[in-house]
């Protein structure tokens, strides 16, 4: 009884600490002001369509975002998760194209498993022949874009070449025609089943232990090569699956445009979300908040008709207005938002 | 002035070890010593092991080519082709510091297309002549180059962030400023790569890019200031304590790679004749591979920038190469990508079996 009224007065302050500190709130904040500032400009913004399209495109970020998370996790970065989005994507859409796979979900199952391959050979890479991962990634990324237009021949897979039922997942969801398609329910699903592995698995602790320091975690025995294998598998499994989404969402699947320059767009959603690029800190809840605020960033600008060439200045601005924030924050009260 | 990070700096146990060895001297000849010697010019040379493979690969990327390929071994199509890999060379021979400081510039090709699109402006819209605006290019690259730096220096955020995020900026600031067209050069400005040095065969950009490696050599490594470099990637915290200016350093590397992207920019303005806000795209991984292919370590520390000539030599060949083979320009990517993966884990190996002799 004594104890917990002893106790108490320190944990206030330490509690606000937290909720100033969090990540999760000025987002929020952030996010909210965006919607109400353009939903007011231009009524537009919130209509059915206009929803269901930023859902559909932050869907799939939140997909690709959520492999990114677990490789920063640990300390990793995985720069090839654009090209392994298109490489998956591109050979899936060649065998509907060409009808060796008719079953849409027999397709996407695929494609995840091939993702999973590609992000196995990073994870060799890594593990077994000690490639600085920034390298590894680095040279898959050429080499999978490459192998995009091999099998490719560089020509693209159009619209009616794949199977019917994909360009559905973008539209039509659990509630009829609404603003939640599919998609956007697979992306939901993703990223809560990484937050019940981040935050309740022996797994998770193990990531965040690898990230935070890897040799204690060595020394407490945790088999650190086969966590790292593992974040890699696990994101190449996810650009397995963002390239199905990707081809569910644009109808075609162009060697050179799909998946192109999305591992930066992750790899930034994971920072303002507050995964710490040095390992060992980070929520999937941020990253999710991250992901919903670039997007709706882009989205906002286009609707408000500014162009192109601003909204690439502002994303560059919001990444670093958070991690600038987060540097301040982090000399102020010392240390940045909690794992 | 160079031994301050040098390994010649002689550490209290090694002081030790060396006293004991000189008593042991005294009576029987140590076995030690001779061995040492015997072993010290094949552990210099396993020392040098990721250029040397990088020239193991250029031999044999060059045999290859020029055996297979009859049109390969003509000096005037490889110096021609080799122009349009200068603006990649010289943001490379900065990229080196940046990395051997620990770092990455990722906004480096956005800081290119940024200095020409800026430039082209002022001189369409306000008519500055061209002459002063070809010294203000790398000055304009140079400042774009220290936000970097000074975000980096002084707010200790990691560079992959804050250069990921300026990539996109100066990208943007660049669309936004001249935007989806391209803005013309002068006639008489346009097509240095054609120039070339007076009574000879070579192209003017090959002639700055080779000036500026001898420079850059000589900076990096017989310099405070390439000592300092290198001292940071090293290891930061002990370069703090050791008294190197720590932040200035940082700082320093990143105005560097912004100046060589804004001499970049001026050579890409003059060989395509106009300025566009999508130039350079994506060709900052080039950067980044010429320089881990030179034998950089990634994590900072070591660096050479004779290493990256060669590396940036073996992407012009493996290129010009498939270029004659009618291979299509996608699948360099291919080629670059599993060039850099094969070069490292191929040093790596190389210096786990060097680690094996020397136990």
């Amino acid at each position: 009884m004594e104890s917990t009224v002893v106790s108490q007065p320190p944990m206030l302050p330490a509690a606000m600490r937290r909720v100033i500190a969090a990540r999760e709130l000025p987002i929020l904040i952030v996010l909210v002001l965006i919607v109400a500032f353009t939903a007011v400009t231009e009524p537009r913004f919130l209509s059915t369509d206009s929803t269901r399209s930023i859902l559909v495109s932050i869907a799939l970020l939140v997909v690709l975002a959520m492999g990114e998370t677990l490789v920063l996790l640990t300390r990793g970065v995985d720069v090839s998760i654009g090209s392994m989005t298109g490489l998956a994507g591109m050979t899936i859409g060649i065998l509907f194209r060409d009808q060796y796979v008719e079953n849409v979900y027999l397709g996407t199952l695929l494609g995840i498993l091939l993702g999973a391959a590609l992000g196995a050979v990073n994870g060799l890479l890594v593990t077994l022949c000690r490639v600085p991962p920034i390298i590894a990634t680095l040279g898959t990324m050429g080499v999978y874009r490459g192998l995009t237009f091999v099998v490719s021949a560089g020509r693209q897979v159009d619209e009616y070449q794949l199977p019917p039922g994909l360009a559905g997942w973008s539209v039509r969801g659990p509630f009829g025609q609404g603003v939640v398609p599919w998609v956007v329910v697979a992306a939901l699903g993703v990223a809560g089943m990484t937050a019940v592995l981040l935050r309740f698995t022996r797994i998770g602790r193990r990531v965040y232990a690898v990230g935070g320091n890897p040799e204690a975690a060595r020394l407490r025995g945790i088999a650190v090569g086969r966590v790292t294998f593992g974040v890699y598998v696990f994101s190449g499994a996810t650009a397995g699956l963002a390239g199905m989404l990707y081809a569910s969402r644009l109808g075609a699947i162009n060697p050179e445009a799909i998946g192109s320059g999305m591992e930066l767009m992750a790899i930034a959603a994971c920072v303002v979300g507050g995964v710490s690029i040095f390992g060992g800190s980070g929520t999937v809840l941020g990253v999710l908040l991250g992901c919903l605020l670039l997007g709706t960033i882009e989205t906002a600008l286009a609707v408000l008709g500014v162009a192109d060439a601003w909204q690439k200045v502002a994303y560059g601005g919001a990444i670093l207005l958070a991690v600038v924030a987060d540097g301040i924050a982090a000399r102020r009260w010392g240390g940045s938002s909690s794992a | 002035m160079m031994f301050l990070i040098g390994d010649e700096i002689p550490s209290p146990a090694a002081a030790q070890t060396r006293s004991t060895v000189a008593s042991a001297d005294a009576e029987p000849a140590p076995p030690a010593l001779p061995l040492t010697h015997a072993g010290a010019l094949p552990r210099a040379l396993l020392s040098a092991t990721p250029e040397l493979m990088s020239v193991a690969l250029l031999i044999t990327a060059f045999t290859v080519a020029a055996t297979t390929l009859p049109m390969f071994l003509d000096a005037r199509y490889l110096l021609d082709r080799s122009t349009v890999y200068m603006e990649v060379g010289i943001m490379a021979l900065a990229m080196t510091f940046v990395i051997a400081a620990g770092h990455i510039d990722l906004s480096c090709a956005a800081i290119l297309a940024l200095t020409g699109a800026l430039t082209m402006k002022l001189h369409a819209t306000l008519g500055l002549p061209m002459l002063p605006l070809l010294l203000l290019a790398p000055l304009i690259g140079g400042a774009l180059g220290a936000v970097n730096g000074v975000v980096v220096a002084r707010l200790g955020i990691p560079s992959l962030v804050v250069t990921l995020a300026t990539m996109a900026g100066y990208r943007g600031l660049a669309q936004a400023l001249i935007g989806d067209h391209s803005l013309p050069v002068p006639a008489a400005y346009a097509g240095f790569d054609d120039v070339l040095l007076a009574g000879t065969a070579l192209p003017m950009p090959v002639v700055l890019f080779v000036a500026l490696a001898i420079v850059l050599a000589l900076v990096l490594h017989k310099t405070l200031f390439g000592a300092y470099v290198l001292a940071l990637g090293t290891n930061g915290e002990a370069a703090r304590y050791a008294g190197i200016p720590v932040g200035r350093t940082a700082a320093g590397v990143f105005i560097l790679s912004g100046l060589a992207a804004g001499i970049g920019a001026m050579m890409m303005c003059s060989r395509f004749a106009f300025a566009r806000w999508d130039h350079a795209m994506g060709l900052e991984l080039d950067v980044i591979t010429a320089v881990v292919l030179g034998g950089a370590s990634i994590f900072g520390g070591r660096a050479t920038i004779i290493g990256t000539v060669v590396a940036l030599l073996l992407i012009g060949v493996v290129q010009s190469a498939m270029g004659l083979a009618n291979v299509d320009g996608e699948y360099q990517a291919t080629a670059n990508g599993a060039l850099l993966i094969f070069a490292v884990i191929a040093s790596n190996l190389a210096a786990r079996l060097q680690g094996r002799q020397t136990r």
